[in-house]
């Protein structure tokens, strides 16, 4: 790896100010510039989630229908997990940060497919838009799950339109996962082995595995329901022979990996974090890259138990429930290893490593949890319960949200040349933990004593702890907005970042920040494996 | 034609096609969840799926597998042509196999609206009937037909855009020796089409011929 | 990787021999050979479909790596097809 740190000062043309252009912009190629794009929509998306998840933890709030109807209530539900999964959670990590990083940390220019990359946003932007005109124009109130025959026969939503929008979502995830294959497999810089990858790299491979695999049949599935609603085929009707089951067959095998799309990246960036935070090599490298593939693959044979109460035969749900224990082994393995990894480790508290710290933590829970779901006997009593929310949430936002935000904060002084201010930072993180346990660790319990999920209104006897799950709510909101208004005032007012203002051995980091358009001034050459920072003790921080 | 990111023409051509081959692995998932319905029905409704399969015109549908696997040849023959940098060979066996490609289109659409005068189009004028079968699980299998062939059509129609835009390059002199890779890959999609046919054919006009 | 040109001698073989089998395969479906008929009929599908891959599509000449893609498709595709099926075969069963 490099030498000195470079001085405090940016260099004179980046891939920023190259170029102040609003075409330059819209119709550029650089991957970084296509990054930023996606985290600029992304984050318009996630607000629009949040105003759908504020309005229902009002609702939630007295035990009675009364903030808005039931049918509205339904809506409300289903645009914040449209909203949130497909056009937040999927793209979050791998096409904010896997665009930006993934090149740099491979030593090449650019993504493979440069182009494809741009027609990957404008997919993004083509089905957000989409959606959100079917969210203004009335709403769907399917679920996000889309489950059939409510979904082709009897809702009176906007099914058809926000299916279309998903769909074109769909697209711009194949595309990111072409260009994430293609550029690992091919575009490595000399001396890069597999071996010697970030671990980034390894998730974001995994990644792109299951967006190439699993996308297809999602889409095959929702063309399916879009079909029956305009011709009533009877494909998934049974008044006319069809099986509903045979939705969620097709609707889950995309969907189950599709949380691993959500995850995987994330726990790619808490591998970074982790060493580059505690100045060590991490613990078992192999395993954590082998747990990457492992989890890709495992997490294409469980999607049965979404639909353990479906009615599938009970021999399919003996199969699916043992290999959803046998799934969790690889993520266990992951979290035991960065664990591992601090382990007499020079320890520092800056604000990404406390979100990757918070991820490992909530992640373990909401992974726990979701073997609680696994075992059959249980999840017939918690299933369609607020527990099942509890879960996934303790995973989407206790583990993919916070390490979200950790790569953002991370990654900051490499894309824009700040530093973002670092007590501002810390207050945010430490209200966003607070706010969101308090958010969802009662769901776990309301959901065990019997609150089932989608209902807006309640017995009064689980009033309590939803009180305080709103209240939670309003927290973990301004934990949100927070660094919002602290990362864009640092674009202009935060202190300028050196190049490598963590001293990490990453390769992205032995070039300027911001970086040039072509990533490198030269082609880097690899000498040794990741994370060797016992063989480069005058690395250090600088920040 | 050398594209950022590369370095040479090679690693270019090796990862673009490499790109094509793991695009067809998407679409060989899509289709997968329209066979996985299709085995899904055919395994509970086997009976009325043998009846469908009688409606179907076998003749045609025999006669247009051979036309694919004749345009699958001419395209072998114009990547052949343009792997030789020969632009003008490429440019008539590119047209050959878009001849090809248009014939199956016309058969299939003959086959399609004789289906529709037979009432046997699933919707509401759906009036396809055998002793013994319940008209539900027949309409299913005619569902299952358009869908996948309809499925399988727009692919055809897809190709026949790309095989157009490569001949075109093609006429213009485009392709050498060392580049050529285009036609490569709209080569393996075209291979790919006729491969979604070549299990379409037996699953969908084969299930039983052995009463007729 | 170096660029193979299949010789056009093996372009009209594979031609022939897949005009060959799709004559067979309807020819045959005129047999009754009871639950056989699918499994022949796939089998031929199945022959044909790989000469279109391995030499029309030229896997035979490509490198591992697109075979490595190949068969994971085909995989992955084999485990959707199977975990859903497996769900149906087994539901009548007794408990």
């Amino acid at each position: 790896m490099s030498a000195a740190p470079a001085a405090a000062v940016a260099p004179r043309e980046h891939y920023l100010n190259i170029d102040y252009g609003i075409r330059s912009w819209l119709l550029t190629t650089d991957h970084k510039r296509i990054a930023i794009l996606y985290m600029i929509s992304i984050t318009v998306m996630f607000f629009i989630g949040g105003i759908f998840a504020t309005l229902i933890r009002l609702e939630l709030m007295t035990p009675a229908g009364d903030l808005v109807t039931s049918d509205t209530y339904n809506k409300l539900f289903t645009m914040h997990g449209i909203v949130m999964v497909f056009f937040f959670l999927i793209p979050s990590v791998p096409a904010v940060i896997g665009n930006f990083v993934l090149p740099m940390m491979v030593g090449a220019r650019d993504m493979a497919f440069p182009k494809i990359n741009l027609l990957s946003w404008y997919m993004y932007v083509i089905g957000a838009v989409i959606t959100l005109y079917c969210i203004i124009i009335g709403g769907v109130d399917t679920g996000w799950t889309f489950y059939t025959p409510f979904s082709t026969t009897y809702s009176n939503t906007y099914v058809f339109g926000s299916i279309v929008g998903i769909l074109f979502a769909g697209f711009s995830s194949i595309f990111t996962g072409l260009n994430f294959i293609a550029t690992i497999h091919k575009l490595r810089a000399p001396g890069l082995t597999w071996r010697r990858m970030q671990l980034f790299l390894w998730s974001h491979y995994a990644t792109a595995v299951i967006m190439i695999l699993g996308t297809p049949v999602v889409a095959i599935s929702l063309i399916l329901v879009a079909v029956e609603r305009v011709w009533h085929v009877g494909i998934f009707n049974p008044a006319l022979g069809g099986d509903p089951v045979l939705f969620q067959h097709l609707f889950w095998f995309y969907s189950h990996p599709a949380v691993y799309i959500m995850v995987l990246p994330a726990m790619g960036v808490v591998s970074e974090l982790v060493t580059t935070f505690s100045r060590k090599r991490v613990f078992g490298y192999e395993f954590i890259a082998a747990a990457s593939i492992a989890i890709a693959v495992f997490g294409f044979l469980v999607w049965g138990h979404h639909m353990f109460v479906a009615g599938i035969s009970v021999y399919s749900a003996l199969l699916f429930s043992i290999m959803s224990y046998l799934v969790a082994i690889p993520s266990a393995i992951k979290v035991f290893n960065w664990t591992a990894t601090l382990y007499k480790g020079a320890i520092s508290y800056r604000t990404p490593m406390l979100y990757a710290f918070g991820f490992i933590g909530l992640f373990t829970i909401g992974g726990l949890t979701g073997l609680f779901l696994a075992a059959l006997g249980v999840d017939i009593h918690v299933t369609d319960t607020y527990f099942v929310v509890a879960h996934f949430h303790y995973i989407m936002v206790g583990g993919t949200v916070m390490a979200y935000l950790g790569a953002i904060h991370y990654w900051w002084p490499k894309m824009f040349g700040r530093m973002y201010p670092e007590g501002w930072a810390k207050i945010s993180a430490a209200t966003i933990f607070v706010g969101f346990n308090v958010t969802f660790f009662p769901q776990f319990l309301l959901g065990y004593v019997g609150m089932p999920r989608r209902y807006h209104a309640y017995a009064p006897e689980f009033q309590v702890l939803n009180v305080m799950s709103t209240a939670g709510a309003s927290i973990l909101a301004v934990g949100y907005l927070l660094p919002l208004i602290y990362l864009i005032w640092s674009l202009r007012y935060g202190e300028i970042a050196p190049a490598n203002p963590w001293g990490s051995t990453g390769l992205e980091w032995q070039t300027t920040s911001p970086p040039p358009t072509h990533n490198f001034e030269e082609t880097p050459v690899v000498s040794e494996e990741a994370y060797a920072y016992d063989k480069h003790p005058e690395m250090e921080f600088v920040a | 034609m050398l594209e950022t990111p590369y370095r040479d023409l090679d690693q270019q051509r090796e990862t673009a096609t490499l790109g094509m081959f793991v695009f067809l692995l998407t679409e060989l998932m899509m289709f997968g969840g329209l066979f996985c319905s299709y085995l899904v029905y055919r395994t509970l409704y086997f009976p009325a799926f043998q009846e469908g399969s009688r409606h179907m015109d076998l003749t045609i549908g025999a006669v247009n597998t051979a036309v694919l696997i004749c345009s699958s040849l001419t395209m072998a023959f114009g990547v052949q042509a343009a792997q030789k940098g020969l632009n003008r060979t490429t440019v008539s066996f590119l047209l050959v196999t878009m001849l090809f490609g248009i014939t199956f289109l016309v058969l299939k659409g003959v086959e399609y609206h004789a289906h529709w005068q037979a009432h046997e189009v699933p919707g509401a004028g759906f009036l396809a009937h055998a002793a013994g079968v319940d008209p539900n699980k027949l309409q299913l299998f005619f569902s299952l037909y358009f869908l996948m062939t309809g499925l399988h059509a727009l692919h055809m129609l897809i190709g026949l855009g790309l095989v157009t835009w490569i001949t075109i390059e093609a006429y213009k002199g485009r392709y050498t020796e060392a580049y050529h890779n285009p036609v490569e890959n709209v080569g393996l999609y075209w291979h790919f089409v006729d491969i979604v046919w070549i299990y379409l054919f037996p699953l969908l006009y084969l299930i039983s011929r052995t009463h007729l | 990787m170096a660029e193979h040109i299949v010789p056009s001698k093996t372009y009209f073989a594979i031609w022939a021999t897949l005009m060959a089998m799709t004559l067979i395969t309807t020819l045959v479906a005129f047999v009754d050979l009871g639950r056989f008929n699918t499994v022949v009929a796939l089998a031929i599908a199945t022959f044909k479909a790989s000469l279109v891959v391995l030499f029309f599509m030229g896997a035979k000449y490509q490198s591992k790596l697109t075979r490595v893609t190949i068969i994971c498709g085909i995989f992955f595709l084999g485990l959707l097809l199977a975990f859903s099926i497996v769900d149906y075969l087994t539901r009548l069963l007794p408990a």
